[in-house]
């Protein structure tokens, strides 16, 4: 189906069924009891998982295909963040100008920074990369921030006032991020029982999104081309020795990878019309590559699972606190609920980063293909016991 | 098999029934966001556990327990006593029990709008509030407005907070940068004399540039110069670089406007290059800290002693309100509350009890309930929440470090209280964004 071997559709379609069901399959605990803690079926982390899996897709096919690994992804997302909330802030709320701008200038950028960078490989490739992007950090953050030249707003972040120009906004169209007049905040709630399910716009419009990146990647990863950027990673000196040229294919891979980036930049603008320096930080430089490792590198659905399981992390785990904690323990003897709840509050609240390094270092440690190898392990397993229920029943058989 | 046996088939038909009857609704079939259904209300505290403000949030937390407690009728009943407003009587919100979520906004924009977001669509909260700087305070407050729930800052000092980005959902009752230098310049240049160079350094943010521009104005008015301004990103945690070029300058008073870690650690370095012993334009080099805090004088140790600043509550004031607050404050939790912890626990108690006054959730009548809301009894004295900017007007402290402390608790001492006149300003100020800076308006959301 639309140029995809049957094992690459499967997993689309699984792609496709996930992602639509996702309000209704993230929120398993009814909205009273006290496992709804767990629930991540909320729009604003939807959100984030599809978005931080687009930037985590794109990061995958420059470092999973070529092995180069960018240490500075995250300016894309901050470019392409500012190129949106331009566009809200001259012109229209509208987001496909906003999405098309924020491509496009994360894509200059990769080229300006890809063209530089890509002289030197290893480790070299990703210092340079994490100094342009520290560079651009410090651009947005203070030097195009002073107030005769304010392109970014600085600390505060590129917000929207009341009195900025917004040429083609006109009376009946919702003050907020819109996609031809539908606002992306509106959620439909929708009650089933002891659930409750909020379809949100924003949510549904970044899924629609992350299945088109999705099925591009899957195209690319498939392509002659993508074969080149693999022959690049099991080793470019002897591809250069062949005669060919393989600096024009490493531009293109981390120009698209930029440009991903990009667009997880400017849904992020989407979802909420603000656009802060941190974004481009070195710390969510590391994010990706921290979910693209976690997830499985090189595979297809691996950077989605890791952006899942951090963005997981950082919402839910770091709202537990003692009072929640209490609450669970609250059955046991007084005593002995105070020594729990001693022994679990450095791993929640504030120490969320201390129980995700464990993790992170248990899968780098036991699974080095990341969740995916997991998740190959476990069916393995599994085929490995009904051979086993299967061979025994043939005995039996035979036996008798 | 009889006949009345259940079937698989009439198992499926009854639940599918079950599940379908008239259990769906829509989410537009309420008035405001998050509407509180089932006896309980929940509250939002969205504060810093991680970053440079920690010190901070951790008090503030503690301050939003102790309300929480408060409201529900425990404790020992805390400023609900001294509160001049007398609807707080420890049933809840509008006999509602009240309940809160926590969230870490790591002083960052973006963490703290996704977690005031979670707390929105997932927890149910109708109100929000917290905040342990101006930048995360104007963003979480923007994103309020936009959700139509109601914002009560927490710490915010910076003048933008009700100025420029000033919003109909967002109320502000700590003081600001403007009142610091109006409070504070007076003092400076009775004590320091009206001829002197002042030097800035200045935390590169919202906060920052506020405060400084307005320190310098009220100083330069007072026939101060100010001869240089470096900014210095947040995330700093060694000034050495900044300070050594100070000395050199010609200036003989050095300004921090720094905060929480930030200010512990750049006058740490400015004393350790000796600058408090040096003598320039044949004066004693001083340093000033437009904005203090115990927590801040705590950390900072030995070298806050006699270096001056402003703060918008302590904890030594002999007034009812303070009294009681300290008291309730200390038995919990064994030492007193900071300024931080002061301001959130008033603004919980000021949300509360404008619901009950508006007798309901609504955060238009709750806006209007605040709005031209004057109160004694929570530890400033006479106090106007002004309807133009949703700011309150209360009179400054002007403090400094203690030469003797008694305690590690008392670092600070009020050397002058100054009287709410001198602090006002008129809501279309320039540094308040003028003429332009409007409110817009309320929105109850969906």
């Amino acid at each position: 189906m639309l140029g995809l071997n049957n094992k690459d559709t499967s997993l689309f379609l699984v792609i496709i069924v996930l992602t639509i069901l996702a309000p209704v399959l993230l929120n398993p605990f009814p909205t009273e009891s006290t496992l709804a803690q767990f629930n991540a079926g909320y729009p604003d982390l939807m959100q984030k998982f599809v978005v931080f899996g687009i930037f985590a897709i794109g990061f995958n096919i420059l470092f999973g295909l070529t092995g180069y690994l960018s240490f500075g992804h995250a300016a894309f997302l901050g470019v392409g963040s500012y190129s949106a909330v331009w566009i809200y802030k001259l012109f229209t709320y509208n987001v496909i100008p906003a999405l098309i701008l924020a491509v496009i200038v994360s894509g200059i950028f990769a080229v300006l920074i890809g063209y530089v960078s890509l002289r030197r490989s290893g480790i070299y490739f990703s210092i340079l990369t994490l100094a342009f992007a520290q560079m651009s950090f410090a651009l947005a953050y203070s030097v195009l921030s002073n107030p005769k030249f304010n392109l970014t707003n600085g600390e505060t972040g590129l917000q929207i006032y009341a009195n900025d120009l917004q040429l083609f906004h006109r009376e009946g169209l919702p003050d907020f991020p819109h996609l031809f007049g539908l606002s992306m905040v509106s959620t439909y709630k929708l009650g089933v029982g002891p659930w409750e399910f909020q379809l949100n716009v924003a949510y549904y419009f970044c899924a629609i999104m992350m299945i088109l990146a999705f099925y591009f990647a899957i195209r690319l990863f498939r392509s002659p081309f993508g074969m080149m950027l693999r022959a690049i990673k099991s080793n470019q000196q002897r591809l250069n020795y062949t005669g060919l040229n393989s600096r024009p294919y490493m531009l293109a891979a981390f120009v698209v990878s930029g440009m991903y980036a990009g667009l997880a930049g400017g849904l992020l603008a989407v979802t909420d019309p603000l656009a802060g320096a941190e974004r481009m930080q070195w710390t969510a430089s590391g994010e990706v590559v921290l979910m693209t490792i976690l997830g499985g590198t090189g595979t297809l659905i691996g950077p989605v699972l890791g952006a899942g399981f951090i963005k997981y992390f950082e919402n839910i785990f770091s709202k537990i606190n003692d009072q929640v904690l209490h609450q669970w323990f609250t059955f046991l003897p007084d005593g002995i609920e105070d020594v729990l709840v001693a022994i679990v509050h450095p791993f929640i609240g504030k120490g969320w980063h201390l129980t995700l390094g464990i993790l992170f270092m248990l899968v780098v440690i036991f699974l080095p293909g990341g969740l995916v190898e997991g998740g190959q392990r476990i069916a393995r397993l599994l085929r490995r016991l009904s051979n086993r229920d299967k061979a025994a029943d043939a005995t039996n058989v035979s036996a008798e | 098999m009889s006949k009345n046996e259940l079937t698989r088939r009439s198992m499926l038909k009854a639940g599918v029934a079950g599940l379908a009857t008239p259990t769906v609704f829509a989410g537009a079939a309420w008035s405001f966001t998050n509407d509180p259904q089932g006896g309980a209300v929940t509250l939002g505290f969205n504060v810093p556990q991680t970053g440079p403000y920690a010190d901070e949030g951790a008090d503030e937390l503690r301050a939003y327990e102790l309300a929480v407690e408060h409201l529900n009728g425990g404790g020992d009943g805390g400023m609900i006593n001294t509160f001049s407003s007398k609807t707080l009587d420890g049933t809840g919100i509008l006999g509602q029990k009240v309940e809160f979520v926590t969230g870490d906004t790591q002083t960052k924009g973006d963490a703290a709008r996704a977690s005031a977001k979670s707390m929105i669509e997932k927890d149910n909260a109708i109100m929000i509030t917290g905040g342990s700087s101006s930048s995360v305070a104007v963003a979480v407050q923007g994103l309020c407005q936009e959700a139509g729930i109601i914002f009560m800052a927490g710490l915010t000092h910076s003048n933008d907070t009700t100025g420029k980005d000033r919003k109909a959902n967002g109320f502000r009752h700590f003081f600001n940068g403007y009142m610091s230098g109006a409070a504070l310049a007076p003092v400076l240049a009775n004590r320091y004399g009206t001829d002197r160079k002042a030097y800035h350094l200045t935390a590169d943010y919202t906060w920052g540039w506020t405060q400084q521009e307005s320190i310098a104005n009220s100083t330069e008015a007072l026939g101060w110069e100010t001869i240089n301004n470096v900014m210095t990103p947040l995330a700093s945690t060694d000034f050495s670089a900044y300070i050594a070029p100070v000395l050199n300058s010609g200036a003989d008073v050095l300004v921090l406007n720094h905060y929480g870690g930030n200010m512990v650690n750049s006058l740490t370095n400015a004393v350790q290059f000796g600058l408090r012993d040096k003598e320039v334009n044949g004066k004693n080099f001083e340093i000033v800290v437009p904005l203090y805090s115990r927590l801040m004088a705590r950390g900072a140790g030995e070298n806050v002693k006699g270096i001056l600043g402003s703060t918008n509550w302590h904890w030594s004031l002999p007034d009812d309100g303070t009294r009681a607050f300290v008291q309730s404050f200390g038995t919990k939790y064994g030492f007193p509350p900071s300024q931080a912890a002061h301001t959130c626990y008033v603004q919980a108690l000021l949300y509360a009890d404008a619901v009950n006054r508006a007798g309901s959730f609504n955060p238009c009548a709750v806006v209007e309930a605040l709005e031209g809301f004057e109160f004694d009894g929570l530890g400033n004295g006479p106090t106007l929440y002004r309807a133009d900017d949703h700011q309150c007007f209360k009179d400054v402290l002007v403090v400094q470090g203690k030469e003797n402390p008694t305690s590690e608790f008392d670092v600070l001492e009020v050397v002058e209280v100054t009287p709410r006149a001198q602090v006002e300003y008129p809501a279309d100020h320039p540094m308040f964004g003028g003429a332009e800076a409007s409110l817009g308006n309320c929105n109850p959301g969906a």
